[in-house]
C-alpha cells in the first residue's frame, strides 16, 4: 500500500499552480450561481415594492428572475445543453419547495395553535360535566381551560385497534389468495377488481354501509365503537390487500421453489418462508394504512355518534374519537358566546392526531428494519 | 438408500406445448448421471419432472411413467410432497432461505415440516449434513448468522447442505455451477464425487467437461428447433459419449462442431 502510494505521489506533476485549470475553461466560477440567486432577490424585491410590497409577490418575483438569469448566464457562458440543465434544475428544485409549503405551514399552524392547549389535564381528563358556564368561568377568571380529549384518544385507540384486528386478518389471507393460489383466475381477477373499486369507496359511504348494516342487524340507533371499526376496516382492508400483494410478489419463486424440493407442504411454505420474508413490508404496509384511517371523521360520526364522557366499551354507547372530538369543538364550541376554549382544545387534539400519525410512520420504519432479512457475515 | 429411477416414455407439457418428447431412460443408483444438451432442450424441465417440480409451474403437466425403484411418481394417490421429501433438488442460483441463520437452513426441511427434533439430535445432523457438502470447516463458528452473508459457492453447498439433511434417496442437481467461479465448482464437483457413494445423483450441466469429470453416465439432449420438442439422443457411458459416440449429433455437441 505504502509502495502504490510513494508511486502515485513521484508519478503525480509539479504541485498545482496559480494559474487556472485549462480543463475547467468555460465554467462558470463557483460564485456565479450565490451571486445571480443575490441579484434575483435584490430586484424581486425592487418589483415587488413598485407594485406594493407583498411577500408572496417578492418570491415569485424573486424566482422568476433567478430562474431566467441563471438559465441565461449558463447558456451565455456553458453552452446551450448546459443552459436548459440548469433551468429544468431550478424548476424542480423549485417545485419540490413549492411542495414543501404546505406541508410546513400545516406543521407550523398546528404546533402554534395547539401546544397552548397540549397538557397532562387535556391529555388525561374527558369532556364529562364541562359545559358553556365553566367554559365561560375560566374565560373569565383567566383560569386556564377545563376538558381534554382523554375519551377521544382512547376511542381512537379502541376504534383503530378494532379495525385492525378486522382487516389485517381479512387483508392479508386476501392477498395470500390473490398471490399464492389464484394467480389469474378468474376468481382472483375479479377480487382484484372489487379491491380496486374499494379502494374509492368515499369514506362516508363505508360509514353509511356499516351504519345501515348493523340497523338491519341490532334495530336503528345501532350506534357504538365496533360499528365504526367495521366502516373503518372497510377504508383499510383494500390498502392492506394492495401493500400485502406487493410485498408477497416480489418474494423470489426461487425461495418457493426451495421449500418445495425440501419436501415442504404449500401452506408450510407460504406460513413459513414466503410470509416471513415478506414481513416487514407487510407491517409497515399495515402500519401506513393505520394512519390512512386514524383520521377519518365523516364514518365515525354516523356510526359511533359523538360522546364527552369516557367509553371504553366498542360494543356498547357512542363513542368520539380525535377527528370527530376536533369537528364537535369546532362546529358547536361547548359555550357559543366564548369559543376559545373549544378552539384551544380542537388544535391541541389536532397536534396529537399529528403526533399519533407520525408516530405510526416512524413505527413503520422502525418495524420494517427490525424485520427484515438480517445481513451480515 | 440410493434408489434407480426408471423412466418410460415420458412426454412433458407446458399446458398445450409439448417441451419434451418420448423420454426412455434408466438412472442407476449410486452413480452420477449427467444431462447435456444446447439451451433450450429441455434437460432441466425433464429433470425437474423427476421430483414432481414441474407441476408447480402452471400448465405444466406430464405423460408416461417416473418408476422411483418400481413404484410410479405419477401413480394415482401419490403425494408430491412424498415424492419431493424422497428426491432432493439443487437449484441453478444458490437460494438459502434469508430469513434464516445457516443452521436453521441446514434444519429447513426439518423443521419447515413442523417435526420436533431435539437440540443435541439438531446439532448433530447439521454438522453431519455441513461436513457431507463440505461447508463445516468455514462455517462452523457462525452458524447463527445469516446464510445470505456467505460467499455464492458456499450458499450453493448450503443448499446441498439443506438437501443432503432431509436424507433423499436421490439428489437432482440443475447446473448447480453455472453461478460460481472456477475454485467454487471444483468443490462443489470434489462434492459430487462423495455423494455419489450414498446418493443417486442427476446432474443438468452446460460444461462439457464438467460433465466428463464428474459423471458415470450421460445423456445427450437435443431440439431440431425452435418450437420443437426436446429430445433424449444418446444415453451411454460418459467415456463412450465423449470419445465414440453412436449418433452424428452427439459427435458434433461434444467436440464443438455443433450448428
Amino acid at each position: 500500500m505504502s509502495v502504490m502510494t510513494a508511486n502515485t505521489q513521484a508519478a503525480q506533476p509539479t504541485p498545482p499552480s496559480r494559474k487556472r485549470n485549462s480543463l475547467s475553461k468555460g465554467k462558470l466560477p463557483r460564485w456565479a450561481v450565490p451571486a445571480t440567486a443575490a441579484g434575483a432577490i435584490i430586484v424581486g424585491a425592487a418589483f415587488s415594492t413598485l407594485t406594493g410590497f407583498s411577500v408572496a409577490t417578492f418570491a415569485i418575483y424573486s424566482a422568476v428572475l433567478f430562474v431566467i438569469a441563471g438559465t441565461v448566464l449558463t447558456s451565455v457562458v456553458e453552452g446551450r445543453r448546459q443552459g436548459r440543465n440548469a433551468m429544468w434544475t431550478y424548476l424542480i428544485y423549485g417545485a419540490f419547495l413549492l411542495a414543501l409549503i404546505p406541508l410546513a405551514s400545516v406543521l407550523y399552524t398546528v404546533l402554534e395553535k395547539g401546544l397552548p392547549g397540549m397538557n397532562s389535564h387535556f391529555l388525561f381528563s374527558s369532556m364529562n360535566g364541562v359545559t358553556g358556564a365553566v367554559d365561560n368561568q375560566s374565560v373569565a377568571d383567566g383560569a386556564p381551560v377545563i376538558g381534554g380529549a382523554y375519551h377521544a384518544l382512547l376511542g381512537t385507540l379502541m376504534i383503530t385497534l378494532w379495525a385492525t384486528l378486522i382487516s389485517v386478518p381479512v387483508g392479508m389471507l386476501t392477498a395470500v389468495y390473490l398471490v399464492e393460489y389464484g394467480k389469474n383466475g378468474v376468481l382472483a381477477k375479479a377480487i382484484t377488481f372489487f379491491v380496486d373499486v374499494m379502494t374509492g369507496i368515499p369514506s362516508i359511504v363505508a360509514g353509511l354501509f356499516a351504519a345501515a348494516f348493523f340497523g338491519l342487524l341490532l334495530g336503528p340507533n345501532a350506534r357504538m365503537g365496533i360499528v365504526a371499526a367495521v366502516a373503518l376496516s372497510v377504508l383499510m382492508i383494500p390498502t392492506v390487500v394492495r401493500s400485502t400483494e406487493e410485498m408477497l410478489k416480489i418474494v423470489p419463486n426461487e425461495l418457493r421453489e426451495a421449500s418445495y424440493a425440501l419436501g415442504v407442504r404449500r401452506w408450510r411454505t407460504i406460513l413459513k418462508v414466503v410470509i416471513p420474508t415478506a414481513i416487514s413490508g407487510i407491517a409497515s404496509g399495515v402500519t401506513l394504512a393505520i394512519a390512512r384511517v386514524i383520521g377519518e371523521t365523516a364514518p365515525i360520526l354516523v356510526t359511533a355518534g359523538i360522546a364527552s364522557s369516557i367509553n371504553t366499551n366498542v360494543f356498547a354507547n357512542w363513542m368520539s374519537t380525535l377527528p370527530t372530538f376536533i369537528y364537535y369543538q369546532i362546529l358547536t364550541p361547548t359555550s357559543p358566546t366564548n369559543i376559545d376554549p373549544s378552539v384551544q382544545r380542537a388544535w391541541a387534539a389536532a397536534l396529537l392526531l399529528i403526533l399519533m400519525v407520525m408516530a405510526l410512520n416512524l413505527g413503520a420504519r422502525l418495524i420494517a428494519s427490525l424485520f427484515a432479512p438480517k445481513k451480515g457475515r | 438408500m440410493a434408489k434407480r429411477i426408471d423412466v418410460k416414455d415420458l412426454n412433458v407439457y407446458y399446458s398445450k406445448f409439448l417441451a419434451v418428447e418420448d423420454i426412455s431412460i434408466n438412472i442407476e443408483p449410486k452413480s452420477v448421471t449427467a444431462f447435456i444438451g444446447p439451451s433450450g432442450c429441455g434437460k432441466s424441465t425433464f429433470l425437474r419432472t423427476l421430483n414432481r417440480m414441474h407441476e408447480v409451474i402452471p400448465g405444466g403437466r406430464v405423460e408416461g411413467e417416473v418408476l422411483l425403484d418400481g413404484d410410479d411418481l405419477y401413480g394415482p394417490g401419490v403425494d408430491p410432497v412424498t415424492v419431493r421429501s424422497q428426491i432432493g433438488m439443487v437449484f441453478q442460483r444458490p437460494n438459502p432461505f434469508p430469513t434464516m441463520s445457516i443452521k436453521d437452513n441446514v434444519l429447513a426441511g426439518v423443521k419447515l415440516n413442523g417435526k420436533k427434533i431435539s437440540r443435541s439430535d439438531a446439532d448433530s445432523l447439521v454438522e453431519k449434513s455441513l461436513r457431507g457438502a463440505n461447508l463445516w470447516n468455514e462455517v462452523k463458528d457462525r452458524l447463527d448468522k445469516p446464510g445470505s452473508g456467505l460467499s455464492g459457492g458456499q450458499q450453493q453447498r448450503l443448499c446441498i447442505a439443506r438437501t443432503i439433511a432431509v436424507k433423499p434417496d436421490v439428489i437432482l442437481m440443475d447446473e448447480p455451477c453455472s453461478a460460481l467461479d472456477p475454485i467454487s465448482t471444483l468443490a462443489i464437483e470434489d462434492l459430487i464425487n462423495e455423494l455419489k457413494s450414498e446418493f443417486t445423483v442427476v446432474i443438468v450441466t452446460h460444461n462439457m467437461q464438467q460433465a466428463a469429470r464428474v459423471s458415470d453416465r450421460t445423456a445427450f439432449f437435443n431440439i431440431a428447433g425452435t418450437g420443437k420438442p426436446g429430445k433424449l439422443i444418446e444415453y451411454n457411458e460418459t467415456a463412450a459419449i465423449f470419445s465414440n459416440p453412436e449418433q452424428k449429433a452427439t459427435e458434433d455437441y461434444v467436440s464443438g462442431r455443433f450448428g
